[in-house]
């Protein structure tokens, strides 16, 4: 089998369970903290204390019922506010698959660190309130999961309890969502009725909504088809780091250490380093278990190559004749997240795959209101939370590729000099070859 | 190209992504430590460690941060894997800070030196000039951990503001600091109890022997299980009485409880966990029962 150790250690035979990324954004009037609760409840994933803990505390609120969203409550400052501020991750498992939730706040002066949580999820699950339709909100969450290019998108009509159970309700807000996100760039929709306070449709099916013959909430989560999501086509290697242990056994020893961003890199393969164009074959994939005949996203090796080429950080060793483009130019669409604006002009560090290099803001072509999805050209600055298109100049060539194709290499964080914030998380649109 | 799955388990994922992040401190910190308890978590640190940088030395010092008050089984497993590995070690001893008068120890029978930990840490830090601190925290023990980055920003105080971090994005970290300021790094952030001990038994780590099942003479309080030693006062009332114990995390013995077990063996470790209907920290560990944001505040002053 491809990949397969040599040694028998091998841990992809002994567990096929598999790690699934979900992020969840939404306000604490969504009832998504009561949603993840229930999640973690009904899957028996909420332990004895943790559940006396939540009882204790409800009954000292005086909420009159086990609040399940206290589960989920992380800090001093949102148990005070009763708001998510920051992400928090949540875990748990069933027999098919482990899942990472990340919770996200909804409101948007947080919008930063929904994008933190968004930035690596496989599935986004945006919440609505029956009551309300879809408001300002909703279509906030699902943009930006369209932005950062989540490629499953669930969005779960909750407290159906409260509008009745009525189907008229359902079929009214999802063809109003389908119609507006028809304009977004996601291929992938799911619809749900639930309610997360009385749990239909979140773990088990609902007795109460006949009408909807779908799955519950965690049967799409744990069938959502997520292994071909991974780029697998276009080679990439970022090289992070250069193994040479100078002892007596490994004297030329040098492996090129890494996380494989997409592709599939196999002994033999003929390959090409860039920026510096060299070409040459990889001679082995090394792991401490054994060697590998090939790797792929998103393992962790070392490459060793044939011949005895330049290789160090921030290159990337690519196929022949599919490698991305050296560019000192790129067209980005960015989420600025700091309080202090980004403006034309401006000077940062640019950190992409294991690279980095200075970046200037050479136009800010415009800013993207996101409720009305309206492009002001004439705005002069990107404040906090807000997203915009720009035009970077590089003090050193980038190998990109756009985000839509490749998450890995068309990815990049903008790092301010003097306070080293993490200032914007930007995705490529596309490249001047240098 | 056939039909190939290119399958990867959730355990390989987590180990890719840890390995990810052991490389990236390698490449871009200039001085990193591994904070090394012996407890199961910084044992799986290790051998990722190992891992990340096969076939060379992992390019950093290993630093326990030792309180006096260990399990004697604990320290010789630590010695041990410390000289199998080639690795340097250095203490942080929370004695010696004790001895010099920068801490007062707690008095009483519920005395701990869990806190002062957070001293000899930073102060040890600070003498070494570390950029960045690897520690074995995971985001499942508890609810503030849940919320922190895996690279986490610490001030010059080495002090946390979880309402001021930095948005950390798809696997692209930043590491850059000023002089004073320091990062902690957690590449276990995404594994649980269980991923822990399942790579455990996949890898065939060893452990220290207290994470099996054992005879011990041990006493009840506060609904916890301690072992009898001598840093622990007894209160009126608690008699001592023999059982068959493992622990479930290795901290300090006057602040560590013990579970009733009679699992010997790492599968039957791994189905006790599985089947465990409390969490680690809520069974086994004092010092975050003081209040309901006991961890969140240790962590402002600059804990694990």
């Amino acid at each position: 089998m491809p990949g397969a150790a040599t040694n028998g250690k091998v841990l992809v035979d002994a567990r096929p369970s598999e790690l699934v990324r979900v992020a969840t954004a939404g306000s604490v009037d969504d009832g998504k903290s009561t949603l993840i609760g229930r999640l973690l409840y009904d899957s028996k994933q909420v332990l004895q204390d943790q559940l006396e803990h939540v009882e204790r505390v409800s009954v000292e609120r005086g909420d009159g019922y086990v609040n399940l969203a206290l589960l989920t409550d992380g800090l001093r400052a949102e148990r005070e506010q009763g708001i998510t501020i920051d992400v928090a991750y949540r875990y748990f498992h069933t027999p098919k698959r482990k899942f990472i939730i990340a919770d996200t706040p909804g409101h948007e002066q947080y919008t930063r660190n929904m994008v933190t949580g968004a930035s690596t999820a496989d599935v986004a699950l945006v919440l609505i309130d029956a009551r309300n339709g879809v408001v300002e909100q909703s279509r906030r969450h699902a943009f930006i999961a369209s932005l950062l290019r989540i490629p499953h998108l669930v969005v779960a009509i909750n407290k159906m309890d409260l509008v009745a159970w009525d189907e008229a309700v359902f079929e009214r807000i999802t063809s109003e969502f389908a119609s507006w996100a028809a304009k977004l760039d996601v291929t992938d929709i799911t619809f749900i009725p639930i309610s997360a306070l009385q749990g239909d449709n979140v773990v088990e099916r609902s007795e109460h909504m006949p009408w909807y013959d779908g799955p519950s909430l965690l049967y799409h989560l744990e069938h959502v088809h997520i292994a071909s999501d991974r780029n697998l086509i276009d080679c990439r290697f970022p090289v992070q780091w250069v193994i040479r242990p100078m002892d007596d056994d490994h004297h030329d020893y040098r492996g090129y250490a890494g996380q494989v961003a997409s592709g599939v890199l196999s002994v033999g393969d003929e390959v090409v380093v860039q920026p510096s164009g060299v070409r040459t074959r990889i001679a082995a994939i090394e792991t401490q278990d054994g060697p590998l005949q090939e790797a792929y996203p998103p393992l962790s090796v070392t490459v060793l190559l044939e011949d005895d080429v330049d290789v160090s950080r921030g290159d990337m060793i690519c196929r022949i004749n599919n490698s991305p483009t050296p560019s000192k130019e790129v067209e980005a669409t960015i989420c600025w997240m700091s309080e202090r604006p980004l403006r034309p002009g401006g000077r940062y560090r640019i950190k992409h795959t294991t690279r980095t290099a200075l970046a200037k803001v050479d136009q800010l072509r415009y800013r993207f209101d996101v409720n009305s999805m309206h492009r002001d050209e004439q705005a002069d600055q990107l404040g906090l939370n807000e997203i915009g298109r720009v035009r970077l100049r590089l003090s050193a060539p980038l190998l990109v590729d756009e985000y839509r194709r490749n998450r890995a290499t068309g990815s990049f964080i903008l790092i301010e000099e003097s306070s080293n914030d993490t200032v914007a998380a930007g995705m490529i649109l596309g490249a001047d070859e240098d | 190209m056939t039909a190939v799955s290119y399958e990867v388990s959730h355990l390989r994922a987590l180990e890719a992504e840890a390995i990810h992040v052991m490389r990236e401190v390698a490449a871009e910190v200039e001085r990193a430590v591994l904070l090394f308890s012996g407890g199961k978590d910084s044992i799986v640190l290790l051998r990722l460690a190992e891992k990340a940088f096969h076939p060379a030395k992992f390019p950093f010092a290993v630093m326990h941060v030792d309180t006096g008050h260990n399990f004697p089984e604990v320290l010789e497993f630590r010695d041990r894997r410390m000289e199998e590995l080639g690795a340097r070690l250095l203490v942080a001893s929370v004695q010696d800070a004790i001895d010099a008068g920068k801490v007062v120890e707690e008095t009483g029978p519920r005395a701990s030196r869990n806190r002062l930990q957070t001293v000899a840490l930073l102060d040890a830090i600070t003498e070494h000039d570390f950029k960045a601190a690897f520690g074995g925290a995971r985001r499942d023990e508890e609810r503030a951990r849940a919320k922190e980055r895996i690279f986490s920003f610490r001030d010059d105080f080495g002090g946390w503001d979880p309402k001021a971090q930095r948005p950390e994005l798809w696997n692209i970290y930043n590491a850059h600091i000023n002089p004073g300021e320091h990062m902690r790094v957690f590449p276990l952030s995404n594994w649980t109890e269980l991923d822990v001990w399942q790579y455990i038994r996949e890898e065939e780590l060893e452990i220290p022997s207290i994470y099996m099942a054992h005879e011990r003479e041990v006493f009840d309080r506060d609904g916890m299980i301690y072992a009898v030693s001598p840093y622990v006062e007894l209160l009126p009332g608690e008699e001592p009485y023999t059982a068959s114990v493992r622990y479930r995390t290795v901290g300090d013995m006057s602040c560590t409880g013990a579970v009733q077990s009679s699992a010997a063996t790492l599968d039957e470790v791994v189905a006790e966990i599985a089947a465990t209907r409390i969490t680690e920290r809520g069974e086994t560990r004092a010092d975050d029962r003081v209040s309901e944001a006991a961890m969140e505040d240790r962590k402002r002053e600059g804990y694990f």
